[in-house]
């Protein structure tokens, strides 16, 4: 049972190492093309969507999606800040997909530390971006919070964010892969197509959507900690 | 003794040992879904922003389990110790 990355096809030379394609990058891609595809087709669509009491399902579905959305990051960081919530939706559809890409048979890109971590570092840089832009010296003095001494807990507290962001996604779905895995290869062959599905259902359905929920309105609470005074 | 054998078996225990960190988590989570389900006992209209701010705190006290799990996957699929037999 080999659980780990693969490495699929050569890429190029780097020195003495070989870069390959893997498995993360592959099903990186074939996501990527699904929304962009997807995000095509409703920007075409939407020309034609009408101010109307009842609209069409198309309409009504990708409404709901657009409007909840706003909602969340509304409701988590403030008037001001809500126009991340697009960044936030591009983030939380990509990581639903890609813990969804289990059902299809692929390795899910999100059970790759790289993936995770590269998303909680753009959290990591958006905190702190967003942090010292709209607070300035305010954003520095938090770190003397209840004293000077905190100064050293109060960083490497910041540090360790996108780490336990990563990895609590990172973690989940390679646990998920893991187990079912290792069901796979204990299951006789007739008996795969159907033991499994309850087990897909909670691992890479609930689990997976719950860990793209959280991952992105921990990164709305987080941004707002730092980036939203407490005055307003 | 073949060492080899020996750092093998001793990972095992090891990465059975390291899984003990999700105790912790599983009562603390339990703890938090039982509080959840009495504040929406006492409140049945909060029920949407107690479940989420549920959904959130569990996440974070899952982290710890998360890193028992970790160290137990790197023990079992990709040891560290192996190359220093």
């Amino acid at each position: 049972m080999n659980f780990s990355n693969r490495n699929l096809w050569p890429l190029f030379r780097f020195g003495d190492e070989t870069i390959y394609i893997t498995d993360t990058m592959r099903g990186t891609w074939i996501i990527m093309a699904v929304l962009i595809v997807l995000a095509v087709i409703v920007r075409l669509k939407a020309r034609r969507f009408v101010e109307s009491p009842a609209p069409n399902s198309f309409q009504n579905l990708v409404e709901l999606m657009v409007e909840s959305m706003d909602q969340m990051a509304k409701s988590n960081m403030g008037q001001e800040l809500a126009p991340l919530g697009a960044y936030f939706f591009g983030v939380f559809a990509f990581i639903l997909i890609s813990n969804y890409a289990g059902l299809f048979g692929f390795r899910p890109p999100t059970a790759d530390l790289a993936t995770t971590l590269s998303f909680a570092l753009n959290t990591f840089f958006l905190i702190h971006f967003l942090g010292i832009s709209r607070r300035g010296g305010k954003y520095f003095k938090d770190y003397l919070h209840p004293n000077v001494i905190f100064l050293p807990i109060n960083i490497i507290g910041e540090i360790a964010r996108p780490i336990s962001l990563s990895f609590r996604l990172f973690g989940n779905i390679l646990g998920g892969v893991i187990i079912l895995g290792m069901l796979y290869a204990a299951l006789p062959v007739l008996l795969r197509f159907i033991l499994p599905d309850a087990l897909h259902f909670y691992f890479d359905m609930f689990a997976g959507s719950l860990q793209a929920f959280i991952f992105t309105v921990l990164s709305m609470t987080f941004i707002r900690e730092k980036a939203v005074s407490e005055e307003e | 003794m073949d060492p080899k054998a020996f750092v093998l078996g001793m990972s095992a225990l090891g990465a059975g040992l390291a899984v003990c960190a999700v105790m912790g988590a599983g009562a603390g989570q339990g703890y938090a879904a039982g509080k959840a389900a009495e504040a929406v006992g006492r409140q049945p209209e909060g029920r949407g922003v107690i479940m989420s701010t549920m959904l959130i705190g569990m996440a974070v006290a899952e982290t710890t389990a998360i890193y028992g799990l970790l160290i137990s996957i790197i023990l079992l699929f990709a040891n560290p110790l192996l190359g220093q037999v």
